[in-house]
């Protein structure tokens, strides 16, 4: 039965690939331009060395950000907020960061403790307006994004704002002792020395410890196991004790930390303060990330580094008169795709299940009653 | 079949005429050849306990699910319906238990959505309108096309279902549980209702469990058990004990329990608990008992009494208003939350074992754990322990006779007997001080029903306190120590078991002891 599992979380999202790349294909096509063409100067501009550091960077915050809305997905719980929680987490974290001076270790850990308070406490009134108000989250969360937003702007530009250069407009930098260094001394002893300018973010590190912590959470702990329950079957969570008010407010504010880390790599690892062009979209990008990778911790993975890849590789079409919008297609039918096709597929895969079972318990009984008899 | 046999020599049609029905769920068989013939223009009552397959029957004759075997004949033609819109088409309507009305949208709106009426390419609203008026004056269904549904009363919403479904044409309706939502009021309204349709030459089939409203308003009744029609009755010829002796079946192995185990340590006491909904309705009302050591409680009642927010109530999962004292063991527990009644010592076989007992998607050792996973074996510290979980899952599985390939299957591939063995199995391992147990011998085979009736009685005589909350009388009279009637969410009386009968028993809870009509 494991193996069968497996397999229908390798299949299912191969389908969708192969489906999205096809839409995407046809529509090249219709442009009178060769798909293979196409395909092959994204995959040779996209495994260079810099696109693959690229890609790790870009797959990071995307990868926090699909945790940190498939951990409210895991109990039917839609936090679209991620956006306007990180937005909102970094600009804090960044304000916060420039204003200490901590020994190297600490004065990280304080900007990201920062920037998981903000975007935790951001993310408790979506939860705190569901389970006093009734208000959806979906609806709640995507107001909270606009308000964000706007606060953000606000905030950034009469209150956080550090010492102006010229026209950049930033947050005060943070001291070097609050930067992630970069991994490519670590690539170095591996032979590969990218170009200047080229760097890989350390911050991957974390993501991957998240990840771990991700899957433990979720599969392992006592708090895992109600959170699944609630998804599962809310009135049997709550019969079996859970009190489904104070999940919602938990996985809230769970997810909304989750959500503040989303800007750490960029902010430590490249910015060092926040400016006006401040990294946008990961948390929309995020909620379809967590669909392509099932809100399983390594599907996620998968699924990130594809959205990177596509988002990479589609700079050299332009160059390349191709249409770069193909990207789109491919990442829009493809999340539909593995929607569709993981659910075809796991229905098929039950009822198979269903029956091997029902078969085994058969023979079960006609077994015990032979032994009765 | 004695009316099968009179319409045949009266060279009467059938109506409907199921022949042979048999329909297999895996691990379970919902209908096993059954057979039902109705006379045109009677109403014909189908009762049988739930899990009995009477919702499948119906489901079939309406086109929602499709047979393994069988025929069916409607008006003496062999019909093959692939969706509800062919049993439409032959004449058939349905009006389900929960009403799938537009509350928004009015009346008029509501008949005629999904077959409106077209003058061209506009809508006619004015000729829909005069045709529901006119089908609501010849069928005694008084109601107003231009109000919406919001404002209507439940039985109201009730009249537009079946206004519905005639404007579609049909002359054979399926009424399921019709009368599970009104009030006794809007019950006598819609039996009055019936007798126009039945005028009019309209069949009904009337889906039911209450025993007494069914021998006051059908021509026939037919009784299922356990996916079989046992046999078809009228009302003259039966009453309401030998309609429940067909139902719960003679052949059922006796849950008498043996001689006395309680004790005078009193392990629950409930005092004065007031169960008040959101709009002020009283649904459990100054409900007072305690259980001893080593005794069970039955409360005896027809469904919908207020057994359901009694046990929510007494568990702290009430989404209503509680008032009232319990105690369990001599401490408060009344502003517990759940979770810490659970691992104080309440445990809970609810009364439906899939929507508050299980996880079906998710393998057995979960759901042996669900409801203790606070507790050891299946945690340690904040982690789950998956070795302890499975280790005790099997211990399950072997004690209580769950068939079953291994701990790893989800709870859905298992035949429904076989997960209340499960869930029967997973309260009891877990040693509570005192038992909820409703219906915990529900839509279960004879032998599974065995074994758990065993298992109570063992854990009795250990000491544990059990609230027994059950539909099935003889169950209720042969385990219990003591014996509540629950009647309109009171305790109208307490019985001792040892010298009732189901007669009496019955006579309390349809509320005739309070001096009301039956």
């Amino acid at each position: 039965m494991k193996s069968r599992r497996w397999l229908v979380a390798v299949v299912a999202p191969l389908a969708a690939m192969v489906f999205s790349v096809g839409v995407a294909s046809l529509a090249l096509i219709a442009f009178d331009i060769d798909p293979l063409f196409a395909f092959k100067e994204m995959w040779t501009f996209g495994t260079s060395t810099e696109s693959l550091i690229n890609i790790a960077n870009r797959s990071v915050p995307l990868y926090v950000a699909a945790m940190a809305v498939a951990v409210g997905f895991k109990m039917n719980l839609f936090n679209i907020g991620v956006e306007g929680q990180y937005l909102l987490a970094a600009l804090f974290a960044a304000w916060a960061g420039a204003l200490v001076a901590l020994p190297a270790v600490l004065h990280v850990a304080f900007i990201l403790l920062v920037a998981m308070v903000v975007g935790s406490g951001w993310a408790w009134i979506a939860g705190f307006l569901k389970v006093k108000r009734g208000i959806h989250e979906v609806i709640s969360t995507i107001m909270l994004n606009f308000i964000g937003f706007s606060l953000s702007a606000y905030l950034f530009l009469n209150v956080f704002r550090g010492e102006t250069e010229g026209l950049i407009v930033a947050t005060g930098q943070i001291p070097k002792s609050g930067w992630m260094p970069s991994l490519n001394p670590v690539l170095g002893w591996f032979g590969v020395t990218p170009r200047r300018g080229s760097e890989l973010q350390s911050f991957l590190i974390i993501a991957i410890a998240l990840g771990i912590g991700y899957h433990l959470l979720v599969k392992r702990s006592r708090f895992g196991f109600d959170l699944r329950a609630s998804g599962i079957n809310p009135a049997a969570a709550q019969a079996s004790g859970v009190d489904p008010k104070r999940m919602i407010i938990r996985t809230m504010m769970i997810s909304g930390a989750i959500a503040g880390l989303v800007g750490m790599s960029v902010l430590l690892g490249f910015f060092h303060q926040y400016p006006q062009d401040f990294s946008r979209g990961y948390g929309f990008n995020g909620i379809a990330v967590a669909l392509l990778g099932r809100n399983h911790a390594a599907g996620m993975v998968f699924a990130a580094l594809l959205w990177g890849f596509l988002e990479r590789s589609s700079l050299i079409l332009d160059l390349r008169d191709v249409p770069s919008e193909i990207v789109t297609i491919i990442q829009g039918t493809v999340v539909l795709g593995v929607v569709v096709a993981y659910e075809v597929v796991s229905r098929l895969a039950e009822r198979q299940t269903v029956r091997a079972a029902a078969r085994a318990a058969a023979a079960l009984e006609s077994g015990g009653a032979q032994e009765a008899a | 079949m004695a009316q099968v046999t009179a319409a045949v020599r009266w060279g009467l049609e059938l109506a409907v005429e199921l022949q042979g029905i048999t329909k297999r769920y895996p691990g379970v068989v919902a209908n096993d050849e059954v057979d039902l013939a109705v006379v045109p223009g009677e109403v014909h009552a189908v009762v049988g306990e739930n899990g009995a397959g009477k919702s499948t029957l119906m489901k079939i004759l309406y086109g929602m699910v499709h047979a393994d075997q069988g025929t069916i004949r409607v008006n003496g033609q062999p019909k093959r319906f692939r969706s509800s819109k062919d049993a439409i088409a032959a004449g058939i309507g349905m009006v389900h238990q929960h009403f799938k009305l537009a509350d928004n949208l009015t009346v008029l709106e509501n008949v005629v959505l999904g077959s409106e009426p077209t003058k061209g390419l506009q809508l006619d609203f004015a000729g829909g309108a005069t045709r529901i008026r006119s089908l609501a004056s010849t069928y005694g269904l008084a109601i107003d096309p231009d109000t919406t549904v919001e404002q209507l009363s439940v039985g109201e919403r009730q009249r537009v279902e079946i206004l519905k479904v005639l404007y579609r044409g049909a002359r054979i309706i399926i009424l399921d549980e019709p009368t599970a939502v009104l009030v006794p009021q809007e019950v006598d309204d819609l039996f009055a209702s019936l007798e126009d349709l039945k005028g009019e030459g309209v069949t009904v089939i009337f889906i039911s469990h209450k025993l007494d409203e069914v021998l006051k308003v059908a021509d026939h009744i037919t009784v299922m058990r356990g996916g079989r029609t046992v046999g078809t009755v009228t009302p003259a010829e039966t009453d309401g004990r030998r309609l429940a002796e067909m139902m719960i079946g003679a052949e059922l192995p006796s849950p008498q329990t043996a001689e006395s185990t309680v004790t005078d340590v009193v392990v629950i006491s409930v005092r004065d608990l007031n169960v008040i909904s959101a709009d002020e309705r009283s649904v459990c009302t100054d409900v007072s008992f305690d259980i001893h050591k080593g005794e069970i409680v039955g409360v005896a009642g027809v469904e919908g009494n207020g057994q359901g927010p009694l046990v929510d109530a007494l568990l702290g999962i009430s989404p209503h208003r509680v008032d009232g004292r319990i105690e369990l063991v001599g401490e408060r527990i009344d502003h517990w939350p759940a979770r810490r009644r659970r691992e104080a010592g309440v445990g809970l076989i609810p009364e439906d074992r899939q929507r508050q007992g299980l996880l079906l998607p998710s393998p057995l050792w979960e759901n042996a754990a669900l409801g203790h996973q606070t507790s050891e074996p299946f945690v340690s510290g904040l982690w789950i322990n998956v070795k302890g979980s499975k280790a005790r899952t099997r211990h399950l599985i072997s004690d209580f006779g769950v068939k079953t390939p291994g701990t790893d299957v989800p709870a859905t591939a298992l035949s429904g007997g076989n997960q209340q063995k499960l869930v029967v199995g997973r309260e009891i391992l877990a040693d509570p001080k005192v038992l909820i147990a409703a219906q915990p011998t529900r839509g279960i085979d004879v032998g599974a029903q065995a074994t758990v009736w065993e298992k109570l009685k063992e854990v009795r005589k250990a000491g544990m306190a059990i609230l027994l909350i059950s539909a099935d009388l003889e169950e209720l009279i042969g385990l219990s120590d003591t014996l509540y009637v629950i009647f309109r969410g009171r305790f109208v009386a307490r019985l001792d078991p040892a010298t009732v009968t189901p007669e009496i028993l019955g006579s309390h809870m349809t509320g005739a002891s309070l001096g009301e009509a039956v």
